[in-house]
């Protein structure tokens, strides 16, 4: 079976500065995986490139065993790659539920439609509702984004990257930013996502990642340094040095 | 008052939203020597509206909507001068010789955005002015271009010395625009455009094609606009260099902020209320009439960003708080 998501020999430089360098990669079907790495050790870049905001210098990245390297953002989605982001990223004075409806409707193809009220489209209504209730969140539904608290706006990046039905999801430090009485509410909808999703998550929070990942990849200065299993990880030296060292020094 | 559209507001049409109608009727018997300014108002309030659907809900700023203003109003005087001055006929060319300008430039323009899309948009009313003042034997350069004769409507009405033909004639016109604004801003589509404007980096994560979306969106708006020329080169029976100017445009923003962007109705008073002033104005003040104008925007922007709109929304959720 191909992996969910791979690259290989993927390289990105900005001129002379190299920030990605011959990352092979693989993400497996239903896989719970974690990508770390010191503060810029080319995690975003990682992210931007997979997803297709930005180009690689070389290499390839393929879906579900496609080559998607030259598609574009909207045909990566099609394929099955759903984000969320560091820093929200949400339709701020919209309803919570019309940000998670504008996703489904994408993905069912109904948003180019221009003549019948998009209300008369129950289908996406009722599945984005069902979608926040899975999250907790039905009874926000009708308030704008604007006026959730942070903790739950970070749950409304994870319901529209939902809303997209990935087979992929790449999850940008899905708790960055809220406070860690609430954080824990994020970690159980982590924990109750659909086990067919291969995730994807970069995450600083080392608790968060040994809790969730059962794989995880070390990237530092653009390249891969080691990939394995969380007690592989936590015992490695090299990773100690460079990044644990840090805080168990 | 706020029409934002979205898979949960309520698309029916609400008892206030008839007020504009009413008033527009209630001119036509009350006002009789203002209907040719009442003409103008309504063409301009289409106008409006085009802008009103990438402006306030594409998040397109631009400042050379008089492209397609102009050239809708050209393509109907030229049709009216040369071939045939059936007035539907001439409303159908300048809405798609108007459209057609807006995909071709759309496809261009919209790979950029926010400053260097609005310095395109005004390189676009520049190019069409300067084909306009040149091509002479067609537009009739800095004359404009007249002479020409609207047959009556539906071979029905006449266009009259006191324009009550043409009042009503917008008015219907208007009608119909506005009906097809307001669908498109409650569809799945007008939703999506939403969303870019709302957040066009999650748009692009949501797997929408956000450049063709806005391609279209601007196609839409552009063939409005020219419906909006083509109104004025008929109920005037003239098209002048004036149409494709860039002060139109700027005109034409300031009406719309004035009004209130992203909300329908904004392309309604906005106009409504400049253009009344600017008549008041010039009337009583002859000679510095814009600083009203402008004093009237500046306090928009500086204390009421919705625009009027905005200020009576503001007004009524105090009421509400009050009585609660």
């Amino acid at each position: 079976m191909s992996p969910a998501l791979e690259t290989q020999s993927l390289c990105k430089s900005f001129g002379a500065l190299t920030v990605a360098s011959e990352i092979n990669f693989r993400l497996e079907p239903g896989a719970r995986h974690a990508l770390i790495g010191p503060n810029g050790a080319g995690k975003t870049t990682f992210v931007n490139m997979l997803t297709g905001r930005i180009p690689p210098t070389s290499g390839r990245i393929l879906i579900g065993g496609e080559d998607i390297t030259a598609l574009g953002q909207a045909a990566r989605v099609k394929r099955g790659l759903g984000r969320t982001f560091q820093i929200n990223t949400l339709f701020q004075n919209v309803a919570v539920v019309d940000n998670v409806a504008f996703a489904v409707a994408e993905r069912e193809g109904i948003a180019w439609r221009m003549f019948r009220p998009a209300r008369s489209y129950r289908g996406v209504l009722d599945e984005s509702m069902a979608l926040l209730d899975t999250l907790g969140l039905a009874a926000d539904a009708r308030l704008t984004v604007a006026g959730l608290p942070y903790g739950k706006q970070r749950l409304v990046e994870i319901a529209i990257a939902l809303g997209l039905k990935p087979s992929v999801l790449l999850l940008d430090e899905p708790a960055a930013g809220v406070p860690s009485l609430e954080s824990h509410r994020i970690l159980e909808v982590l924990d109750a996502l659909p086990k067919d999703i291969a995730i994807l998550i970069i995450e600083h929070d080392m608790d968060l990642v040994f809790r969730f990942a059962q794989r995880i990849t070390v990237l530092t200065q653009g390249t891969v340094l080691v990939e394995g299993t969380p007690a592989e990880i936590a015992a490695d030296h090299q990773v100690r040095e460079v990044y644990l060292g840090e805080r168990h020094a | 008052m706020n029409h934002t559209g979205g898979y949960v507001a309520d698309p029916r049409i609400r008892a206030i939203e008839w007020l504009p109608w009413a008033i527009a009727l209630l001119c036509y018997f009350v006002a009789p020597t203002y209907l040719p300014l009442g003409s103008y108002v309504l063409t301009m309030i289409i106008f409006a509206l085009s802008l009103d659907l990438i402006l306030g809900y594409g998040g397109i700023i631009t400042l050379g909507h008089s492209a397609y203003f102009g050239t809708g109003a050209y393509a109907a005087g030229i049709l009216a001068a040369r071939l045939t001055g059936e007035p539907l006929i001439g409303l159908l060319a300048g809405t798609l010789a108007a459209g057609l300008l807006g995909l071709i430039t759309g496809l261009i323009i919209l790979r950029t955005r926010g400053l260097a899309l609005l310095m395109l948009t005004l390189a676009i009313t520049s190019l069409c002015f300067e084909v306009a003042n040149k091509a002479t034997s067609w537009t009739g350069g800095a004359d404009g271009l007249g002479g020409f004769t609207i047959q009556p409507i539906l071979g029905l009405f006449k266009f009259d010395f006191l324009g009550k033909t043409a009042y009503v004639y917008c008015l219907v016109v208007l009608f119909a625009c506005w009906w097809l604004v307001r669908r498109l801003v409650y569809s799945p589509f007008g939703a999506s455009l939403t969303g870019v404007r709302e957040n066009n980096v999650r748009m692009h994560a949501a797997g929408a094609p956000v450049y063709r979306r806005l391609v279209i969106a601007y196609t839409i708006s552009a063939a409005l606009a020219g419906l909006a020329g083509a109104l004025l080169t008929q109920t005037t029976q003239f098209v002048g260099l004036k149409v494709l100017g860039f002060e139109l445009s700027g005109e034409l923003m300031v009406m719309l902020i004035l009004g209130g962007f992203g909300r329908i109705y904004g392309a309604f008073v906005g106009p409504l209320v400049f253009l009344v002033a600017q008549d008041y104005l010039a009337k009583q003040f002859p000679e510095y009439w814009y600083f009203g104008i402008g004093a009237m925007l500046v306090l928009v922007v500086m204390f009421a960003r919705g625009g009027i709109l905005g200020i009576i929304d503001a007004i009524i959720a105090r009421l509400r708080r009050t009585q609660s």
